[in-house]
């Protein structure tokens, strides 16, 4: 292996992650931090930690100057991204390399072609990967537009060509809508991504979020089998299971061999993720879009697998080929992570930074807590809200779920609200325990079951 | 004549428009009311509008747009 040190550019819990994947195989890790960030906790488990800038996260996390600089300064061999930040930014992998160091992670043409979401789609038409109906490619205009929903119906997605991560969406429920919308998305798109080009998607209602972990060496590809992320809110994912226990084996079959034809198409190198949309009701699923880096829940793919994500793909940055075949991989049990946030479930998921007092983190057989987390830190408001991953495996999904309630009551986080309230409600939820969710589940039910919960629970207070 | 001082109710990142291309909310000398919006603060990725909460002339503002900001932070001052 060519990589002995690893700069970490990122923070919070993934840096943690990364630290401890490092430092298992022997190689000298380097922190950066914004000066908001001095006192966190991958500050403190690095060999060495430099201050890279401001608060801000464009003048720090996002400057790429700021992290080549660093990485210069402390000679190291390679840079992780993690996820978020620079970790999807072509530019970003050039420039490391450019500098003479190794980007963990796939190629910037790779991560420029798979990034837009046009071309991705395209990607996917020709490796034989099913795509949601809908415009082949970018729109050009509202005359375009109208032609593509008369073919796919309506309630119709416009989304921006370079979105992602849940922005840049708009749905358009008839032709009027879409002939007000379409603009304002286009202005939209412009603004936000500097791109105002747009395309089209049929929305597929009730719908599972499915997503498949593939890991390359530029010239193998296997898969991780596939992860059930369907429980979202504001398009974003709140808690994940590994497997997507409802998929027929026929269809988890397709499906996986899918990815890796995907991304064997492009080399890939690297963890990755192909994300679907699957259609219980018709067993279709379809492309939605490719995640160029590792995902926040990746462990419940490492708990049910045994492989660390995070180790392979530094081994397969540093020119190692993958340590396992397809046959080595066998899946064992079940997995669910809990996304533990900052935010007050009572007073609609409002973030709330502060201090750290009591921590107590419970232990055991099958449960993992990666966090950033200790007693006295202060969480700073600049960030997103996530404070740790509650992850907990069992030999089956209900065992699991049993063990995920226990652990969840034995987790204390104290001075500041968390999400474990909700993960309490949903880990005791009829619905939940049956799998009978889609991706616009959770919206409904936290606006009624869970707000009666709360409303009961008040009234007893 | 007073001044009335208009504190951040939250602590985050402070920002005196609406987006990048946006004018200001409020210049400096403007008069306000207390319902105004004098600007915003980004905490963990979501947004909450800030209001003058007093009413007043000539608005000064004590931070700039992007600076960090603590709850309870003085970020602008009104003469009355």
């Amino acid at each position: 292996m060519t990589i002995r040190s690893l700069l970490i550019a990122n923070r919070g819990e993934i840096a943690v992650r990364i630290i401890k994947a490092a430092k298992a195989l022997g190689i000298r890790t380097v922190q950066v931090h914004s000066a908001a960030d001095a006192d966190m906790l991958a500050v403190k488990l690095a060999d060495e930690a430099i201050d890279i800038g401001p608060p801000a996260a464009k003048k720090s996390y996002l400057s790429i100057p700021a992290v080549i600089n660093a990485a210069k300064r402390a000679g190291v061999d390679a840079i992780h991204p993690g996820y978020g930040f620079l970790s999807e930014n072509g530019d970003f992998a050039d420039a490391v390399e450019a500098a003479g160091m190794i980007f963990i992670g796939p190629k910037g043409d790779a991560i420029r072609l798979l990034g837009d979401k046009v071309a991705a789609r395209e990607v996917a038409k020709k490796a034989g990967v099913p795509t949601v109906p809908g415009s082949d490619g970018r729109v050009d205009g509202i005359v375009a537009a109208r032609k593509v929903a008369e073919t796919t119906g309506f309630p119709i997605m416009i989304k921006a060509a370079a979105g992602g991560g849940g922005r840049g969406i708009r749905i358009a429920n008839n032709m009027a809508e879409l002939e007000s919308q379409f603009p304002m998305a286009s202005a939209e798109a412009l603004a936000a991504f500097g791109d105002g080009g747009l395309y089209l998607e049929k929305v597929i209602s009730r719908a599972r979020h499915v997503e498949v972990q593939i890991l390359g060496d530029g010239e193998n590809v296997v898969h991780c089998y596939e992860r059930e992320c369907s429980l979202q809110r504001r398009r974003q994912k709140v808690w994940e299971e590994a497997q997507a226990f409802l998929l027929p084996a026929r269809v988890r079959e397709k499906l996986c061999a899918s990815a890796v034809a995907l991304a064997r198409e492009v080399k890939y190198r690297g963890a990755g993720t192909v994300e679907y949309l699957y259609d219980d009701e018709t067993q279709d699923f379809y492309f939605i879009e490719v995640n160029t880096r590792i995902q926040v829940e990746h462990p419940v793919t490492e708990m049910i697998t045994g492989i660390d994500l995070v180790q392979e793909m530094i081994r397969v940055a540093g020119g190692a080929r993958l340590s396992v075949t397809q046959n080595d991989i066998v899946p064992r049990g079940h997995a669910i992570e809990c996304r533990i946030n900052a935010e007050d479930a009572t007073r609609d998921f409002m973030p709330a930074p502060g201090q750290i007092g009591r921590l107590s983190i419970p232990e055991g057989e099958g449960i993992r807590f990666d966090t950033m987390l200790y007693a006295g830190y202060s969480i700073p408001p600049f960030y997103d809200s996530l404070l740790g991953k509650l992850i907990v495996w069992a030999e089956t999904r209900d065992a699991c779920l049993d063990r995920l309630k226990g652990a969840l009551q034995q987790l204390e986080i104290g001075g500041v609200p968390t999400t474990v309230p909700l993960h309490l409600a949903l880990a005791g939820d009829d619905s939940v325990r049956r799998g009978a969710f889609h991706t616009r589940f959770l919206e409904a039910w936290l606006e009624a079951e869970f707000s009666r919960q709360l409303q009961s629970k008040s009234e007893v207070a | 004549m007073s001044i009335k001082q208009v504190r951040a109710p939250m602590p985050g990142t402070f920002y005196r428009s609406s987006g990048p291309d946006q004018p200001p909310f409020k210049a400096d000398g403007d008069t306000v009311t207390s319902a105004d919006t004098i600007g915003l603060i980004e905490v963990m990725k979501t947004f909450h509008t800030v209001a003058a909460g007093v009413d007043g002339k000539a608005l000064r503002f004590l931070v700039d747009n992007e600076d960090p900001v603590m709850a309870g932070q003085v970020i602008a001052e009104v003469d009355e």
